[in-house]
């Protein structure tokens, strides 16, 4: 797994409370792991503050689930 | 319309002195001060640097992780005493209707350690907003109404008050009305608080209203003692059920205590000093005595606002001989913010217990700290000072005054009186 990745799980599984092996790649924030809008929204959040990027919100309504997530900021990393 | 009766069935509290009912109530009783040096925050550079903060309570005991940290400390403070007196009231939840189950909740403030640390980050950044999406929903005075429905399901009528000190009395009040006009059969009241914060202290010092004898926290807190010299800032909650009685019977519930009015009234006077002569709280004992249907002669004990400050311990005790004339001396008051400290929005509520148990043990907690007469307050009335003393106690009255000139009174009596 990436650094990016394990990162991405890292904050997935602090800000969701959810158990490690639920965060998947396929997995969905809302419909898999609990979320709400606004947790995906922290979430977000937490991903630029991380990663340190900036994810425009017409981009971020794009990432709901772990891999999206992973992919988008692997590519803005680049 | 012939009002229904209401009757309290369920009980809890989140206190500087104890951390639910049994404990609050021992250290009522035991004359204990909540009061220390603040350990929340670096406090050394504060007029005032101690308070009455909760103690060894860890909210992850009561709460899941995920959902405290979407909670202002207010608000888990509502959800840990709400908790404990619905499962005082000890309901089979497969035979409550839920719908005609209301939450009115009470706050001074609401969310302010909350709001404090957002605009904290905010000032601290390079100025573009990064808001928390769960920032509002933390800092709003109602949430805690809206988190107790949610984890219960009561779909009855729901909303906070809001009027400081008196928050949680009114609360109460409405709940109870509620529940007497028919719009609910039972209510969760109380009120929550978490002000000791930088921006609670900060503020609360810059009006001159906090003790600020840091060389002796616990005996701070001292009303009606001549060298009194500002309230003491604390926090926590209290948390009463209120069921309508023939609804309480059916179900073999235990009940406390009946409610048995509540009067409100307004100073309009000033923002923050009480009328000198206590009008607006001598008004408020006697819209409360009204609602109940009860003389001054038939009250027991009046658990005071009595908060430790010079001007509004001698106009409340005005007060009290204005209604009462010569059987104020015969009542037992007291003053529970010598021991708890104030828990503004949620003193009505703490207050409102400590009388209802007064009732329920015939024991009246003390006024603790009491040093030194002050000549401008009646020598001869009974503070209960320093001692608990027993008494079979059948009715009693909660004061309590805001910022704002807001004053609620409840009167709360043994049932079957």
């Amino acid at each position: 797994m990436s650094d990016i990745a394990s990162r991405v799980k890292a904050i997935i599984v602090d800000k969701l409370g959810v158990d490690e092996n639920e965060v998947v790649t396929e997995a969905s924030f809302t419909n898999d792991l609990g979320a709400d809008s606004l947790d995906t929204v922290e979430l977000i959040m937490e991903f630029e503050k991380e990663f340190d990027i900036q994810i425009p919100d017409d981009q971020a309504e794009n990432i709901s689930t772990v891999g999206q997530a992973i992919s988008y900021i692997e590519e803005a990393k680049k | 319309m012939k009002l229904r009766r209401v009757v309290v069935t369920g009980l809890g509290a989140l206190t500087p002195i104890g951390n639910n009912i049994q404990e609050y109530w021992n250290g009522l009783i035991n004359g204990v001060s909540g009061a220390a040096p603040i350990t929340y925050f670096d406090a050394s550079n504060f007029k005032t640097q101690f308070a009455c903060e909760l103690k060894g309570f860890n909210v992850e005991n009561f709460i899941d992780r995920k959902e405290a940290r979407k909670m202002d400390r207010y608000a888990q403070y509502a959800m840990v005493s709400s908790e404990e007196a619905v499962n005082d009231a000890n309901f089979n939840f497969d035979k409550l209707d839920k719908d005609r189950v209301g939450v009115i909740w009470g706050s001074g403030i609401g969310g302010l350690e909350t709001f404090q640390q957002e605009v904290i980050d905010f000032a601290r950044s390079s100025g573009i907003p990064k808001f928390n999406p769960f920032f509002i929903p933390k800092m709003i005075a109602d949430i805690a109404g809206g988190h107790i429905s949610i984890k219960y399901g009561f779909r009855g009528p729901n909303f906070t008050t809001v009027s400081a000190c008196a928050s949680s009395t009114n609360a109460l009040i409405d709940a109870f009305n509620y529940i007497r006009l028919g719009h609910a059969d039972v209510m969760v009241t109380g009120g929550s608080e978490a002000a000791v914060t930088i921006a609670g202290m900060g503020g609360f010092n810059a009006m001159h209203a906090l003790s600020t004898r840091n060389d002796d926290p616990k005996t701070a807190s001292r009303p009606m003692d001549k060298d009194r010299e500002g309230f003491v800032l604390g926090e926590g909650a209290g948390a009463l059920v209120l069921e309508e009685y023939d609804h309480a019977v059916a179900r073999g519930a235990r009940i406390y205590c009946e409610i048995g009015g509540g009067g409100m009234s307004a100073d309009a006077h000033h923002i923050t000093a009480p009328h000198p002569e206590g009008f607006g709280a001598k008004n408020v004992m006697l819209n409360c005595l009204r609602d109940a249907g009860l003389q001054p002669t038939d009250v027991d004990g009046v658990n005071m606002h009595g908060t430790s400050t010079p001007l509004g311990d001698i106009a409340e005790s005005k007060a009290i001989q204005h209604v009462f004339g010569e059987h104020a001396y015969t009542l037992n008051l007291n003053a529970t913010k010598s021991m708890t400290g104030h828990l503004l929005g949620a003193a009505g509520a703490i207050e409102a217990i400590a009388s209802i148990l007064s009732i329920v043990h015939g024991i009246v907690p003390p006024t603790i700290n009491h040093f030194t007469d002050d000549e401008n307050i009646d020598s001869k009335l009974n503070f209960t000072f320093n001692q608990a003393q027993k008494r079979d106690m059948k009715v009693v009255m909660s004061n309590t005054f805001g910022f704002g000139g807001h004053n609620a009174c409840v009167l709360v009596k043994k049932l079957d009186l």
